[in-house]
């Protein structure tokens, strides 16, 4: 008798879902968009996003002061330098300036970026067996691109100054120039990924990425989808059959899973060719872990579905809950940086552990007893929120 | 068929029906009229189980609205105020969709869709999108669609509302067709005194959540008019002073008034007052181009048990929020 019930419940659900994504299909414009959002997702966050530390023909004044030591002029060779440099990475341009004040002239007026200024004792110092100064200038409205170049260009000058200290060591104490570096630079740094292959912000990105666009599909779908058929009316037609309560909460689900999983799929198909990620766990468990996280979230879902009495409401609790999970669940910014109390709000999230564990899974190349933390923590979840939302969705029902 | 016992249903604090009880027979037409926000829809969502009552009990079939719900659900069919139907899906696949709900067999279910849709001559629109429908046609897979289980009992909250004066004929109809040929039983709530009139085998008149009254039709106007009671208007192009006289001296005659140059308002008691009106005129030699038996109305009715008219000319209904879960009941007023 159960499993007859159970049975005919799984038939009304698989029905309900069939005819919700009948009606998906054939509206058109709402297709269009259920394609274009993970495109446009995926698009913005992967090019708006400053991969790292990379300049990209970034505006940098250059005010060379240096009055050189007897017609030679050592700052020369260093523009050079950063010239070759600059071109062959495409990193910046250079432009001309006359002094500290017009560079900062020039980037208040946001003609420059930053800037560099030579001083005017740089060669006769450095002649001299003294430190030649070079002043690097940021922008303090832009802290992310001040940040940029500040390391940028220390680095590249950083660079210039051992190539020439190596230099000078080498023909002063007459070795080798591998000698003289490793005199210069005794420590060579060497970084190494735990798993082989080259790595940008996507690969971090597009997991978390996939993560969201199904979670949100399914929390603000499925109140959005019952709070519609209850305005139009056409769930009292469902509510007045003799089918079990649960079977519309379940076919919706189904339906708005369906929908969840084929954004994710675009998601992955676009991560792939367009922005060259790789996946390195199975990407069937990569699907499952989707699916764990719809569950871990529908009762939540419905709990949200059961007290709002018109779509307009349900979406609105729907944004406002979804909106800091996309901050605060480490799919955009690693939560280590998030001071404690966020990183506390954080890991009471459903989404951060979905996040997480695809993340693994896709970059890491993760298997299941890897995430066994993940997966305890998103099944119990899942069922404690179903727990309280069953029973909530069935009263409510009925009022 | 239908006992109702004290239903009531309040929502937060405002009762929108207040301990009401009736019976329905098998196989009647049974008719809630009443004023928008008279708790019609409210009764309508409790008898189909969409609703809990705060208080009471009502069986359909002999089975508990709350306690046996899906045996409930089984045998009845709702047409509500708003169209259940889907507009992407075509007029089959929605009858398919609710009829699988139901649990009806496919080769059974596919001879119904067929039958129902002959039935109210959408047979060639099967496979339409519904969104693409009349208003007329809409409302007619509306009411099919409550007929797939062939239920017992039809709920129809305000079939005729909104449709034009053709569509509303076809629907009363199909309302007394289905009630004729499957001997179903139906419930039928509206605002329109007419409707009531013309469909209903028996009235009850709901106001402020309670039942008024609840007779048939033409018992609930003696209410008003007491048993023999008639009221003529008579149009009479050689009215004389005389004739006025002689008709106020009729003992039948309760009051006359002349209400202009040809028509005179006769008021009159006792069962032959026509008879003897008539033969007063004819040894009058009155010339009678035309006599109108001035009916109370269930207008009237309403009148006489509320103390106040029913908002009738009213077209459109205040339209509640929405039903269900938190549903928040404004007093209209």
């Amino acid at each position: 008798m159960i499993r007859m019930g159970a049975k005919t419940m799984i038939s009304h659900s698989l029905r309900i879902a069939w005819k919700d994504l009948m009606e998906l299909f054939r509206n058109r414009m709402g297709l269009v968009l259920l394609i274009l959002m993970p495109i446009f997702m995926m698009t913005m966050v992967g090019f708006i996003y400053p991969s790292e530390t990379s300049m990209n023909n970034v505006s940098i004044a250059l005010v060379n002061e240096d009055t050189g030591v007897g017609g030679f002029n050592l700052s020369s060779i260093f523009i050079t330098t950063l010239n070759s440099i600059s071109e062959d990475a495409d990193m910046m341009k250079l432009k001309d300036a006359s002094s500290l004040e017009e560079v900062r002239e020039m980037i208040q007026a946001g003609d420059a970026e930053g800037g560099i200024v030579i001083s005017s004792d740089f060669t006769a110092n450095i002649m001299g067996g003294q430190q030649g100064t070079i002043t690097i200038v940021t922008d303090q409205s832009n802290p992310q691109m001040s940040a940029i170049i500040q390391t940028v260009l220390g680095e590249v000058i950083e660079q210039m100054g051992t190539a020439l200290a190596q230099q000078n060591v080498a023909e002063q104490l007459n070795i080798d120039p591998g000698t003289a570096l490793a005199v210069v630079k005794p420590f060579n740094v060497q970084v190494k990924g735990s798993v082989e292959g080259d790595f940008s912000y996507f690969d971090f990105i597009a997991p978390g990425i996939m993560a969201m666009t199904v979670m949100m599909s399914v929390m603000t779908g499925l109140p959005a989808a019952i709070s519609h058929e209850r305005e139009v009316g056409t769930l009292d037609g469902m509510m007045v059959a003799p089918i079990n309560r649960l079977s519309v909460i379940l076919g919706k689900t189904i339906a708005q899973m369906a929908r969840g999983i084929l954004q994710g799929v675009l998601i992955l198909v676009l991560a792939i060719t367009l922005f060259g990620v790789t996946v390195h766990g199975s990407i069937l468990l990569v699907f499952a872990l989707l699916l764990l996280g719809v569950f871990s979230f529908v009762g939540l879902g419905v709990v949200l579905t059961s007290f709002a009495k018109e779509q307009e409401t349900a979406v609105m609790m729907m944004t406002t809950i979804m909106f800091p999970m996309m901050f605060l669940s480490g799919v955009f910014f690693p939560i280590e940086q998030m001071p404690w109390f966020m990183q506390a709000i954080s890991r009471a999230l459903p989404l951060t552990y979905v996040a997480d564990a695809l993340r693994k899974v896709m970059v890491l190349g993760a298997d299941i007893p890897m995430l066994t933390t993940e997966l305890a923590i998103l099944i119990g979840f899942g069922t404690v929120m179903i727990a309280v939302a069953v029973p909530v969705f069935k009263r409510a029902m009925t009022r | 068929m239908i006992e109702v016992r004290n239903l009531t249903k309040k929502f937060n604090g405002f009762t929108a029906v207040d301990h009401i009880s009736f019976d329905v027979k098998e196989s009647e037409i049974f008719g809630l009229l009443g004023p928008n926000g008279a708790g019609k829809t409210t009764t309508i969502r409790m008898l189909s189980t969409l609703s809990r009552p705060t208080e009471g009990t009502a069986t359909i079939g002999g089975y508990d609205i709350a306690k046996q719900d899906n045996k409930v659900r089984q045998q009845i069919g709702l047409v509500s105020e708003k169209m259940i139907m889907y507009d992407r899906l075509t007029a089959e696949e929605n009858l398919r969709f609710f009829g699988k709900l139901y649990n009806i067999p496919q080769s059974t279910l596919n001879q119904r869709i067929d039958e129902l849709l002959e039935l109210v001559q959408l047979g060639q629109w099967k496979d339409a999108k519904v969104g693409t429908f009349s208003t007329g046609m809409r409302q007619r897979m509306n009411v099919i669609r409550a007929l797939l289980n062939m239920p017992k009992v039809l709920f129809l909250d305000e079939p005729t509302l909104g449709l034009d004066p053709q569509s509303t004929v076809e629907v009363r109809e199909f309302i007394k067709k289905v009630n004729r040929e499957n001997r179903t039983t139906i419930i039928l709530t509206t605002h329109m005194m007419t409707e009531a009139d013309r469909l209903c085998d028996r009235i009850g008149i709901i106001d402020h959540g309670k039942i008024a009254a609840l007779d048939t039709s033409t018992n609930l106007k003696k209410l008003v008019s007491g048993n023999d009671s008639t009221v003529l208007k008579l149009e009479i192009p050689n009215l004389t002073r005389k004739l006025v006289t002689k008709m106020e001296s009729l003992d039948c005659v309760k009051s006359v008034s002349q209400e202009n140059a040809s028509h005179l308002k006769i008021h009159a008691t006792g069962d032959k007052a026509f008879d003897t009106i008539i033969d007063a005129l004819r040894a009058e030699k009155a010339k009678v181009n035309s006599v109108e038996n001035l009916q109370p109305t269930l207008e009237d009715v309403f009148l006489n048990i509320t103390g106040r008219e029913m908002r009738d000319k009213a077209d459109g209904k205040i339209q509640m929020p929405n039903h269900g879960p938190f549903r928040q009941q404004r007093r209209i007023r």
